[in-house]
């Protein structure tokens, strides 16, 4: 019985398995102990750990918000309490390890609050039990080993960076998570390690159980639990044919992305860490198109100070020159980069994020630019901003922009004083104006997902609604042609740094729509350079007239499917409509 | 020793921001303090225990210190807790 289940592509590959499922992250007590001195010693050392943190934290708390501030600070009185260091000292003393004290006594007070009635009262027992689990987190010393004998498939509602980094990769042969998107931190080490995963699968594990055989799909982002016979069958074929095609894509690795009539495109590779400019170089990226800076504000309890962004910039920028570097500036919520999680937004994809962000916070936008700036001694480094939505935006940032090369020659400091500014392209708005904020910045850079999000108002993680998003809407294509042709109106060149670059039957279309550059996840290179290979820029472009006439996806799709088999038969394999696909 | 009963009249009660001004008030004293309530005793520089008394508007609760200056604490807290937190 085939259970279908649609999550995000996190990282191409398919395979099948048998599942296991890790359950979500506890913290267990350790049982094993040392000394009584030795415990103590772990104790105040995880208390003044975790005091440094929440120190940090609060300081990084605006001034409005007073109820973040209330709450840390209550935090802060937890971890100094006499009675609950009273308690843990004395249950370390009767001879329990550290973990197992502070365990212990949370336990018994959560028995104390559940009898107390008023329920705001009664639930300020979260509050400590989120202090007690930042402590107990900083004493988790002993790593939980993730050891299997069988190769298997690993389902975990989320992987936490230490569990993605103690994989046995002989071993596991693709993940899928129920929490998480392209970007989270699983999803890229899955893309570094070359093994397919698929996240945001939400409810997965209540469908699933260990043992129980499942195919991942990474291209598609599909997963189907206990398959039929003729749906392995099928998937075994696609499977071994696209072994088959891996082998053949070997060979043009150091060969340029030119179309049979001599086009050649910029094809690049998107990455978030460092450790990902190996998998872009050896499968034959000629630069990085984006490179994503959320991960090194993320990966610290502070916003990361100048030289400590300096030192990571500059080491990518040294692996990848001559070839190009695009570093987009930080894209994310506010509240995430503040740590503001008290002041949840309600439409977080409409709100406080990307560009507008770091226009209202210059102090963090400058550091990071100062970092990008320095890193340009090579000449191979550009900027591009993020969540763009009016030419004042970009007039802003760019005001600040200079200004910061300003500071930056007047303190000496060398930078690359040509270095090129662009705009990603993912606001209908932005679209819609690319002529005009073409004639200000030097090159734009198509993000199609969030395009694709705003433009067809779908949160594709919204599993009632993911089936609405499609980057090969006519209305994407439309938005995508105006940004191409505008951007080409005032002489700068246009590249695509969404999904829709990853996506096999886009390909004829972004070279017909006359698209420079093309960057995507380090393994689809070569697939996608083949393509273009294969194909002439005459032909694209009339393909792409006969897509712009066309009124449904579906027609869109099943047209590009078949250009593309006429051509490239064995791509039948990477192409195949899953069975039942759409009875989930 | 010196004692002194208070009723709690802030609306929300010891909720978490007033447990942590008498934890920061009573921490500038060195005398022991506690306070308590239906016979439950919590010391007055614990955050902790503040919460677990769940005193709500309306109940009374019994200020103990003991040291060089107890008056002064008991005092101080008291003051706190009428002036209601500084809230309303």
């Amino acid at each position: 019985m085939n259970k279908v289940i649609r999550g995000i592509p996190a990282s191409p590959g398919i395979t099948i398995g048998k599942s296991f499922i890790l359950l979500k992250t506890v913290f267990i007590p350790s049982e094993k102990k040392g000394t009584i001195e030795q415990e103590l010693a772990t104790f105040y050392k995880a208390l003044s750990d975790t005091k440094r943190e929440l120190t940090n934290i609060i300081k990084n708390i605006e001034k409005k918000n007073k109820e973040g501030k209330k709450l840390i600070d209550m935090q802060l009185l937890i971890l100094q309490d006499p009675f609950f260091i009273e308690g843990v000292e004395e249950n370390i003393r009767k001879g329990e390890s550290a973990s197992k004290s502070i365990f212990l006594f949370l336990n018994n007070l959560k028995e104390n609050f559940s009898n107390i009635k008023d329920t705001y009262l009664k639930d300020r027992f979260l509050d400590i039990q989120d202090v007690g689990n930042r402590i107990l987190g900083k004493m988790q010393g002993e790593k939980k080993i993730l050891h299997f004998q069988e190769p298997h498939i690993l389902f975990a509602h989320d992987l936490t960076p230490s569990d993605t980094a103690q994989l046995d990769k002989e071993r596991c042969l693709g993940f899928v998570t129920e929490l998480g998107g392209k970007t989270s931190h699983t999803a890229i080490m899955a893309r570094a390690l070359g093994i397919p995963a698929v996240v945001g699968a939400r409810g997965i594990l209540d469908l699933t159980n260990n043992g129980v055989e499942a195919i991942i799909d990474g291209f598609r982002g599909v997963v189907i639990l206990e398959p039929d016979e003729d749906t392995k069958r099928s998937y075994d074929k696609r499977i071994s044919e696209y072994q088959e095609i891996d082998k053949k894509l070997v060979d043009i690795t150091a060969l340029p992305a030119t179309t049979i009539d001599g086009k050649t495109l910029d094809l690049s590779a998107n990455i978030e860490l460092p450790l990902e400019i190996d998998s872009a170089k050896n499968n034959g990226a000629r630069g990085i198109g984006l490179f994503r800076t959320e991960f090194i504000y993320f990966s610290s309890d502070n916003i990361p100070d100048e030289e400590t962004q300096f030192k990571i910039y500059d080491e990518v920028a040294e692996k990848m020159a001559p070839d190009p570097l695009i570093i987009r500036t930080l894209d994310s919520g506010g509240d995430k980069i503040l740590r503001w999680s008290y002041l949840e937004e309600e439409n977080p994809f409409l709100g406080w994020r990307g560009i507008r962000f770091c226009l209202d916070r210059e102090d963090i936008f400058i550091t990071q630019l100062r970092a990008i700036l320095r890193a340009s001694t090579r000449n191979n480094v550009k900027i591009m901003i993020p969540m763009v939505s009016s030419i004042q935006e970009v007039r802003r940032a760019k005001e600040i922009l200079a200004k910061t090369k300003e500071s930056l020659k007047k303190e000496e400091k060398n930078f690359d004083e040509n270095l090129e500014f662009g705009v990603m392209v993912e606001v209908p708005s932005t679209a819609l104006m690319a002529d005009k904020i073409a004639e200000i910045v030097d090159f734009f850079s198509i993000g199609t997902n969030d395009l694709t999000q705003y433009t067809l108002a779908v949160d594709r993680t919204n599993e009632r609604i993911s089936h609405l998003f499609d980057h090969l809407h006519p209305s994407v294509i439309k938005l995508m042609k105006m940004t191409i042709d505008g951007g080409h109106s005032r002489g700068i060149w246009v590249g695509v740094c969404g999904e829709i670059a990853s996506d096999i039957l886009a390909t004829p279309i972004l070279v017909g729509l006359g698209v420079d550059e093309i960057s995507i996840t380090p393994n689809m290179v070569p697939p996608i350079k083949n393509i273009i290979r294969g194909i002439s820029e005459k032909e694209a472009r009339s393909i792409t007239e006969k897509v712009l006439q066309l009124p449904t996806v579906k027609k869109i799709r099943e047209y590009l499917r078949g250009e593309l088999l006429v051509r490239f038969p064995y791509l039948e394999a990477l192409l195949l409509e899953v069975e039942n696909d759409k009875s989930n | 020793m010196y004692t002194k009963t208070v009723e709690i009249k802030n609306s929300l009660g010891i909720h978490a921001r007033p447990a942590s001004m008498i934890v920061k008030t009573a921490s500038k004293f060195k005398s022991k303090i506690n306070i308590s309530k239906d016979g439950i005793e919590a010391n007055a520089k614990s955050i902790m225990g503040l919460l677990m008394l769940a005193c709500e508007q309306g109940s009374k609760i019994i200020i103990t210190a003991e040291g060089n200056d107890e008056k002064e604490a008991v005092e101080a807290l008291i003051e706190l807790i009428n002036r209601k937190f500084d809230e309303e």
